[in-house]
């Protein structure tokens, strides 16, 4: 359905988009992983034609995004970053305006903005103008508009960006329940969230492809080498000790935030294996109380530098990653 | 048929957002409070004129005729009101769209440039044409009252030039309007090129060279003159449909060439 070759895009003497290849089947849901800047934006917009690649090809449902923009754009529903909305019209004006340039014949008008109102569950905002709603509501819109003429593709900028818990859940059930029908690209920073709703992973780093896999096999990889939190009540010393002796474990840190007389450590343990068992008998068999153990979430930072030094393949290694700033907790303890 | 659809589809939006906020309401006011006030001004000098021609020994004065005394004076107002007028029709039309971001929906929908540049400059061109609609209930008591009413081809004339001129100009602004994000910025720029327009016409001199009178026959106001009072010469609605589609050809041309420059 979808076909990238060899994507490039330049700005001046930056390299956004660095060679980028990937494709789609249809129906499949694919999740494209990176941090900010990575190169995600530019790629989905040269998919949906808003900007001309510098080299390579791209080619959506058999037709060149450069060739022929119109007929890719009849089979593309787009959301960018933050919606593209009017403030000042009604949700259902808006709509039916989306509707008339994605011509829709206008005997279906009424009932496709019915069906995309329901599905979005904006029933209750349908009549009010858009600049007077919540941001979840206003991204709902946006996935309103872009599922509108029921496009064979759908390519989503962060689509839950900026939601509360509640909504995001919504949406990620929402966005699998299109799949299928729909051929989706959805773009994301949150690990868990292509765990949960994409069939396959292709992640971006500094405008290259840096792995594209399963989400279960991606995160087993990751998980494997993945760090544990232990905290005991008790000095630090004789636990660090205890600790480092553990086999498997293939690093001990300190951690400064006992307090109330407890230490915590994190470990690095071998990859593949799980020691959350081995310690806390180890723990515990020792006479202290365990009272914390958990396994820490993995920052993309850490992703991408597991990813890039674990796969020779892939070149040169990024920079020592910043203190976990997007780490998404979900999945953590 | 589809490119018809996408072209109304985006003029009707922009006239729910004309009259969905003051700008529709408060254009309409002050251009018809100013047609009206100059057609008072104009009308009383003609009557006072013309009741000192009546003091005068009859037969020997020309008749004096309400087209040229009335109309022409006011439409040649109007179109320097216009001047003004018009860049708060066409300011705000990419310039808002590319700092809400709205843009990247009419790009990545499948529209083409033009289909979006004649929608808005069809809706802007709408809006003025309205505006001159509703002020021509100004010309009703002419008809009703006057001992020699106007002729209506002079009027429909005036109307048909005032019409062409702002079109023109509103192709200018639309222009402009593509080239900033910032709506104020778009129109002082489209205000003051309207204004380099204007005086164009000021360097008409049959005594000049060529070049200068190239430069005044440029001039959008100095073709208004002759329709104003009346004559329609097919060399001025020419020219005035040339430079409405040299205007939309760059507004076309700007919204092309951003996509390359982002």
């Amino acid at each position: 359905m979808i076909e990238v070759v060899n994507l490039t895009k330049r700005y001046g003497r930056h390299t956004a988009v660095d060679g980028v290849s990937f494709s789609v089947q249809k129906g499949e849901i694919l999740g494209f992983l990176g941090p900010n800047g990575a190169g995600k934006t530019t790629t989905m917009r040269i998919l949906t034609c808003y900007l001309p690649a510098t080299e390579g090809t791209a080619r959506v449902a058999g037709f060149d995004v450069f060739d022929q923009p119109l007929e890719v754009k009849r089979r593309i529903g787009y959301i960018p970053e933050t919606p593209p909305l009017y403030p000042d019209m009604e949700v259902a004006d808006f709509l039916g305006f989306c509707a008339k340039i994605k011509g829709v014949p206008g005997k279906d008008r009424p009932r496709r903005i019915d069906e995309a109102i329901e599905k979005t569950r904006l029933g209750d905002v349908r009549h009010k103008h858009i600049g007077k709603l919540s941001k979840g509501y206003r991204q709902r819109v946006g996935l309103a508009q872009a599922i509108l003429a029921s496009p064979d593709v759908l390519i989503l900028d962060e689509p839950t960006a900026g939601l509360d818990p509640k909504q995001i859940l919504e949406t990620r059930e929402l966005i699998k329940s299109l799949g299928g029908e729909h051929t989706i690209i959805l773009s994301t920073h949150i690990l868990p969230e292509v765990e949960v709703t994409c069939g396959r992973v292709v992640i971006i780093n500094r405008g290259k492809v840096v792995a594209e896999d399963t989400p279960a096999n991606l995160t087993a990889r990751l998980r494997g080498s993945g760090g544990l939190r232990v905290e005991a009540r008790g000095d630090t010393g004789p636990l660090f000790d205890l600790l480092r002796a553990v086999p498997g474990v293939v690093a001990l840190r300190p951690k400064a935030d006992g307090g109330d007389g407890i230490s915590a450590f994190e470990v690095d343990a071998e990859a593949g294996r799980d020691l959350r068992g081995d310690l806390s008998r180890v723990v515990v068999g020792a006479g202290f109380d365990l009272v914390g153990l958990s396994r820490l979430g993995m920052s993309l930072e850490e992703i991408f530098l597991q990813i890039t030094t674990t796969d020779s393949t892939n070149g040169e290694a990024p920079e020592a990653p910043a203190p976990a700033a997007t780490v998404d907790t979900t999945e953590a303890s | 048929m589809t490119s018809l659809r996408n072209v109304s589809a985006i003029v009707e939006k922009e006239w729910r957002h004309y009259f969905g906020s003051p700008i529709a309401y408060v254009l309409l006011f002050v251009w018809t409070f100013l047609f009206g006030r100059f057609f008072q001004v104009a009308f009383e000098y003609f009557l006072l004129a013309s009741a000192r021609q009546g003091g005068m020994e009859m037969g020997m004065a020309p008749k004096m005729s309400l087209n040229e005394w009335v109309l022409r004076p006011l439409f040649q107002n109007m179109a320097v009101v216009a001047l003004f007028v018009i860049p708060m029709l066409t300011m705000r039309l990419f310039a808002e769209e590319k700092r809400q971001g709205t843009i990247e929906l009419l790009a990545t929908n499948p529209l083409t440039d033009w289909q979006i540049v004649l929608g808005k400059f069809f809706a802007a061109t709408g809006l003025f044409g309205f505006m001159i609609l509703v002020s021509l209930v100004n010309f009703v008591p002419l008809w009703v009252y006057a001992q020699n009413p106007p002729e209506w081809k002079p009027v429909a004339t005036g109307v048909l030039a005032l019409l062409l001129y702002g079109a023109s100009l509103i192709a200018i602004g639309t222009f402009i309007s593509t080239l900033t994000r910032n709506q104020i910025v778009a129109g002082i720029l489209s205000f003051c090129a309207f204004l380099a327009l204007l005086t164009l016409g000021w360097a008409d001199d049959p005594a000049a060279g060529p070049v200068q009178q190239v430069i005044a026959y440029l001039s959008v106001t100095a073709h208004m003159e002759d329709m104003a009072k009346g004559v329609l010469d097919l060399k001025d609605i020419v020219f005035y449909l040339t430079f409405t589609g040299f205007g939309l050809f760059l507004a076309q041309q700007s919204v092309e060439s951003q996509r390359w420059r982002a």
